[in-house]
């Protein structure tokens, strides 16, 4: 298993470079000139050769970019134009509200996913079918930003059932951070009424979220249970007179879920670009809320942090994904 | 004819073709549709925000403009831009799938590298981080779009083409010294072209909902263009007085990207055997 887990982690490495690659290159190749950009509008053209000579922009290109390694490895992104404050600190702030977001979305999508797929294979090609069918498809037609609005609309400024924005309502003191994530630190601090106050603000951004990710769960649930259904075992067991129910929520579901965990894990990915918008429109004090300032201010610094961050996530949970299959099934382990 | 029929039977793939349809018929007449055409640029502002009647089906925007026809009139740039972008991702991705699958070598290598580096980035972040390096505008947002969406293309193309590398039919033919651009665009092609289509008819509904969270960001369209994604950006600062406002622009969204879906689906029910026979 080990070496399964190392062998792995080393195939990741080359798609890692890779973004380096052409992070380096969006940064200071497809701008016309990147220390203009970095000057800002207002800048004199003698601002804009002493920030080139800092930035090292006159050295040949690959000078540049072991320079430009090497800042990343220290963690080193500089300073924030838009928040004046390193964009290390800024996002080491933002991530847990971006975490407690995606993975309450991602808990929501699994949850109602996986059965709802199940139900629809077992009643295959009749209405509660059919029905998922239409549902799934629009769930991933659905636009996400749209979707949030019209929640926001009706549950938040028509019914008033939900707060409309943020994280934590304003007149309510926040738990003192231990971990970042609010419904954590509440719970430790004993504070029920700031945990049913975050829970509460949670429910319209995670719901929104979570929609295409109920869908796409959902369909790959149903294509697998359908698949596993046709096997010999079930066949068998039914021809035994094993009650139906508990043959296929616990012995059916065991062998088709392979496929919807590898969406599980494509999806975390999904949801962290997906989060730009809803942070936006919930403004969430997130990661998505902070990229989408920095692209209206043009804070190149914060852009490339992210995109790095986020790319460094998207291949650390298609690793957990190889190694949770690996774990479920052995027969894959060889293949690596 | 067999296709056709098991088409047919498919009512959600039916529905989506109809869909897909009556959108390339609105956004051919669109000028002719839109009960007030002029309405693209013009302002009313006495009449601004008013709620839906008949004269004005789904009501009025902040400047007086007629909604319903801003939504027809936004069919086109959307229908626009997916052409474009899939179009143009399709002309990049393909051959070098096709490159790609077909020769050995450090050539294939680098592409395949190269494809699977731009599929490591999720594609909203990369469209987004393209598109504020350009000026704002539907041109730099459908280069942006196409730079993220052409490797999809490639990464399929290629493991078709991998796949059909190995049947008798491409040995047959090198036996008999058909030259390898031959075997690849006149025999290769035609043969990954279903899973092409598929492709392209999902990739026309992703591509419309993308390019419209660049409008609503503010990194697409610009005013006053009847975008959709803009329309809806620009009716928060109204809302809940004027709910028409963000609504309807909002289902042409999800009316339009239902139905590419729903039709690439069905599709693909028919295309790959696979799958068939799990429905």
């Amino acid at each position: 298993m080990l070496r399964f887990i190392l062998r792995r982690a080393l195939l990741a490495i080359p798609s890692l470079f890779g973004l380096l690659v052409l992070t380096f290159f969006l940064i200071r190749v497809v701008p016309a000139d990147p220390a203009a950009a970095l000057a800002g509008e207002n800048a004199t053209p003698a601002q804009v050769a002493e920030i080139r000579r800092q930035y090292g922009l006159d050295r040949p290109l690959h000078e540049q970019f072991v320079v430009y390694l090497g800042q990343v490895a220290r963690f080193e992104f500089g300073e924030s134009a838009y928040s004046r404050r390193p964009v290390a600190l800024d996002i080491k702030q933002r991530l847990p509200a971006t975490l407690e977001l995606t993975v309450s979305a991602l808990l929501l999508a699994t949850l109602l996913g996986i059965p709802l797929g199940t139900i629809a294979a077992v009643y295959h090609n009749r209405w509660p079918d059919t029905l998922l069918r239409v549902l799934s498809v629009a769930g991933v037609a659905i636009a996400a930003f749209w979707f949030a609005i019209e929640l926001q609309l009706l549950f938040a400024m028509d019914l008033g059932w939900f707060p409309l924005r943020g994280r934590m309502s304003s007149g309510l003191a926040a738990p003192p951070a231990v971990t970042g994530f609010l419904l954590l630190d509440s719970l430790i601090a004993g504070r029920l009424d700031a945990f049913r106050d975050a829970l509460h603000h949670l429910v319209l951004p995670a719901v929104t979220l979570s929609l295409g990710g109920i869908a796409t769960i959902a369909r790959f649930t149903r294509a697998g249970v359908l698949e596993t259904l046709q096997k010999d075992f079930v066949l068998y067991e039914r021809a035994q007179g094993f009650p139906s129910r508990a043959l296929i929520w616990r012995f059916v579901l065991k062998n088709s879920v392979v496929a919807a965990i590898t969406q599980i894990g494509l999806l975390f990915g999904a949801l962290i670009a997906g989060a730009v918008v809803v942070e936006t429109i919930f403004d969430w004090p997130g990661i998505g809320f902070y990229t989408v300032q920095a692209i209206l201010t043009a804070d190149y610094k914060v852009m490339l942090a992210v995109t790095l961050l986020i790319g460094v996530i998207y291949a650390a949970v298609n690793i957990l994904v190889d190694l949770v299959h690996g774990l479920i099934d052995p027969r894959l382990r060889e293949q690596l | 004819m067999l296709v056709l029929r098991k088409f047919a039977k498919d009512r959600p793939a039916v529905f989506g073709l109809a869909v897909v349809l009556a959108v390339v018929f609105v956004a051919v007449f669109a000028s002719q549709l839109a009960p007030y055409p002029g309405d693209v640029s013009a302002s009313h502002l006495l009449r601004r925000l008013k709620p839906p009647s008949w004269a004005h089906p789904f009501g009025t925007d902040n400047l007086g403009r007629d909604i319903f026809s801003r939504v027809v009139l936004g069919t086109r740039g959307a229908l626009t831009i997916a052409v474009m972008v899939v179009g143009t991702s399709m002309l990049i991705g393909v051959p070098l799938g096709l490159i790609g699958g077909y020769y050995q070598g450090w050539g294939s290598e680098a592409i395949m590298r190269i494809t699977d580096m731009f599929l490591a980035v999720p594609q909203l972040i990369l469209a987004l981080a393209l598109a504020q390096l350009m000026t704002p505008s539907l041109e730099s947002a459908m280069l942006a779009l196409t730079l993220t969406y052409w490797p999809f293309f490639t990464r399929i193309v290629y493991a078709e083409t991998r796949r059909l590398k190995a049947s008798l039919f491409v040995d047959a033919l090198q036996c008999i010294g058909a030259s390898s651009p031959r075997i690849l665009f006149l025999h290769i092609l035609p043969n990954c072209i279903s899973p092409i289509i598929v492709r392209a008819t999902i990739g026309m509904g992703f591509t419309i909902l993308v390019a419209a969270v660049l409008g609503f960001l503010g990194m697409g369209a610009t005013p006053p263009d009847p975008d959709w994604g803009l329309a809806i950006s620009e009716s928060r600062q109204y809302l809940p007085d004027a709910w028409w406002f963000s609504t309807f622009p909002g289902l042409a969204i999800f009316l339009t990207v239902l139905g590419f879906n729903l039709l690439g689906d069905g599709l693909r029910d028919i295309v790959d055997p696979r799958l068939r026979r799990s429905r």
